[in-house]
């Protein structure tokens, strides 16, 4: 007997879709944002060091172990990793690379349904703000945040019409196939964004200081700001309860002219204090009234000891990659057995840096810097301020700033849909895998759970209060785990020269051999070491870190009581992560070892 | 923007850039091993083994 089974057509075909799965608003709005919030040029060696020792290890572990399983007839991640373990603990613990793609689902194509949103608002001339807080007033209005069931509408400044298309998008590419869907849609779609996105980048260097009024808010500084290793920051010190004097940052700044500035605020302040002091004030209350000001600078080995970076440019590369989103594996699963995967995880990951480096990096903060200055970007860096406040604002008062506004919210939206992609296909895998799903069955059943998922999302707007709730017990709490288990599965249950023999199987270039003894040990220890400070730091409140407010929201807090639509949201997940383990135990075909040959089940 | 934010710059953007044109110009000239004429192809994994 044969079997139709599903495949890429060309090398840079599955390239361009790995790509286009990791390429996505992380790149362009939460890179930039963590970059200038971590010490700008700092976290930048934390980062390339993340990148070599965590995020491209997982890759090709990810990437290898999918072909492999897809060699032994799986696609979906409980039949990749129980094949690959060899034991029952394997396909349960891949659940979790089915959950994680299709919970994200639920709420990513609402973002991505904003994107295309902004793109149509702006062509069609509708977004003209003068202030941060009119595009915040519009953003509420159009998201629904100022109150649950406030989004859900059908005219072209509510986020209704653009999500029924997001969704119908995403459902006929997924409907069509590995192929002719996904592969087809990459293929144009990656790099149309990446034309788009350089475009964008030469009108930002081009933009020079906008405002004749205030030259220090440039590129340059705005480059600076997001690039320079070291910072320099406008302190007061003020003595607490104890009498002990602690330093407190009142702004950062960059360039000439605002450190000129800085030094005449302290200059002043100076002068302000000896007068108080002549005038008989005692000098207890002149360092409570008028602490003196000084000038701080950080070096970058002081910024590199803080630990809060690390996590934070490792948390960046897990993002920005796609490593523990159970996606490569099941995209390297349609491979064959000779087709390359250590060039073709190099290619994805190198295009994917490239948008993220050297577009997000010089695009999105250092605009907003030019146009809102250090005081406008204050509390701007999140991905959602820095993309649907702050470069709303910018694009309003650029010249151009009508057309490249939508252009540069059509790229966020091809980069959306493009992962939005990537994180259905898991699901369906699995349903086909499962329970021996036909397409049309699968993709039926897909819709009606991730369209009851974005249902609640999008009605229970307020404050994002859901989507954040999915977006940390998910697309953050595990992602770690996932990654985790991918890597200490590879390297240790799969066997490190089992798995360096499989991923040099056909490959067009060799890893270089000091990575076998990192993905057999640096990785895992990393991985560890970072997911056991994050548990520490935002369950406990440990090492120096507060407990996560998503956290609170579920237990409640001495001012407020445990928050319902939080519960609601984890309830989902809960009861998916039920629903995919149900499938798994009825499962005939997902097994520890088995072996499927000519479509029959062999052990 | 200082010499440190130069340097940073520089050669962050440098390092992606060089990489991603390595990668495009080896996928580029590296013949593919297997020949994918159509997306669903007609397999038999045993042949394949």
């Amino acid at each position: 007997m044969t079997k139709v089974k599903e495949s890429w057509n060309s090398r840079i075909g599955i390239i361009l879709a790995v790509a286009g799965s990791a390429v996505g608003l992380g790149n362009f709005l939460r890179f930039p944002g963590q970059v200038a919030e971590y010490g700008g040029g700092a976290f930048m060696i934390a980062y390339f060091i993340s990148f070599i020792l965590i995020g491209l290890p997982i890759c090709w572990a990810e990437w290898t172990m999918g072909r492999y399983g897809g060699q032994s007839g799986f696609n979906s991640c409980p039949g990749i990793m129980g094949r690959i373990s060899g034991h029952p603990a394997g396909k349960w613990l891949g659940i979790i690379g089915v959950v994680v793609p299709v919970i994200i689902y639920m709420y990513y194509v609402l973002i991505e349904a904003w994107c295309l949103g902004y793109a149509v608002n702006f062509s069609l001339g509708n977004l003209n703000f003068s202030t941060p807080t009119d595009s915040l007033a519009f953003l509420k209005g159009f998201t629904g945040m100022s109150g649950h069931g406030d989004g859900i509408g059908f005219g072209l400044q509510q986020v209704g019409i653009f999500l029924l298309f997001s969704i119908v998008l995403n459902f006929f590419l997924i409907y069509r196939g590995v192929s002719k869907g996904i592969e087809f849609f990459c293929k144009y779609a990656v790099p149309l964004l990446m034309i788009i996105a350089v475009a964008i980048v030469i009108r930002v260097l081009t933009l020079g200081a906008p405002n004749p009024e205030h030259p220090e808010n440039s590129i340059k500084n705005g480059l600076g700001f997001m690039w320079n290793p070291t910072k320099t920051f406008l302190v007061r010190e003020i003595p607490d309860e104890h009498g002990e004097i602690k330093i407190e940052r009142i702004r950062e700044f960059v360039g000439p002219r605002a450190r000129e500035e800085a030094e005449a605020a302290v200059a002043e302040r100076e002068t302000e204090r000896a007068a108080l002091l002549g005038s008989g004030i005692t000098s207890e209350q002149i360092e409570a009234t008028t602490p003196p000001l000084l000038i701080e600078h950080v070096s970058l080995w002081h910024q590199l000891l803080n630990a809060r970076l690390w996590l934070a440019a490792a948390g960046q590369i897990f993002f920005s990659l796609s490593v523990g989103f159970g996606v490569i594996i099941n995209y390297s699963s349609y491979l064959k057995k000779d087709d390359d995967v250590v060039l073709s995880g190099l290619a994805a990951t190198s295009t994917n840096e490239f948008a993220e480096v050297a577009i997000g990096g010089i695009m999105s903060i250092p605009a907003a810097y030019a146009f809102l200055g250090m005081a406008g970007l204050a509390g701007m860096t999140s991905t959602f301020a820095l993309g649907f406040i702050a470069l709303p604002n910018v694009f309003s008062v650029m010249p151009g700033g009508q057309i490249f506004g939508a252009l540069f919210f059509f790229l966020l939206f091809l980069a959306a849909v493009t992962s939005s992609l990537s994180m259905l296909q898991p699901g369906i895998a699995f349903l086909e895998e499962a329970i021996q799903l036909s397409r049309k069955q699968s993709v039926a059943l897909l819709g009606g759970i991730t369209c009851f998922g974005t249902a609640y999302v999008t009605f229970f707007s307020m404050d994002t209060i859901a989507l954040d709730t999915m977006d940390f017990w998910v697309g953050t709490v595990l992602i770690y785990v996932l990654a985790t288990v991918q890597i200490i599965l590879f390297s240790w249950f799969f066997g490190i020269e089992n798995g360096w023999r499989e991923a040099h199987q056909g490959a067009a270039i060799k890893i270089p051999g000091i990575f076998k003894w990192i993905m057999k040990f640096i990785s895992p220890v990393l991985l560890l070491i970072i997911f056991t400070v994050f548990i520490l730091q935002s369950f406990f409140g440990l090492l120096g870190g507060e407990v996560s407010d998503k956290v609170l929201l579920l237990i409640g807090t001495e001012d407020a009581s445990p928050n319902k639509v939080a519960w609601g949201a984890l309830a989902i997940i809960i009861a998916f992560t039920l629903f995919c383990t149900i499938l798994v135990a009825l499962s005939k075909r997902i097994g520890t070892s088995t072996q499927i040959k000519n479509g029959k089940i062999l052990s | 923007m200082t010499f440190g934010g130069w340097f940073m710059l520089i050669t962050s953007v440098g390092s992606v850039v060089t990489l991603f044109v390595w990668c495009l110009y080896k996928v580029i000239t590296i013949p593919e091993e297997t020949d994918h004429i159509h997306g669903f192809n007609e397999t038999r994994p045993d042949a394949e083994d």
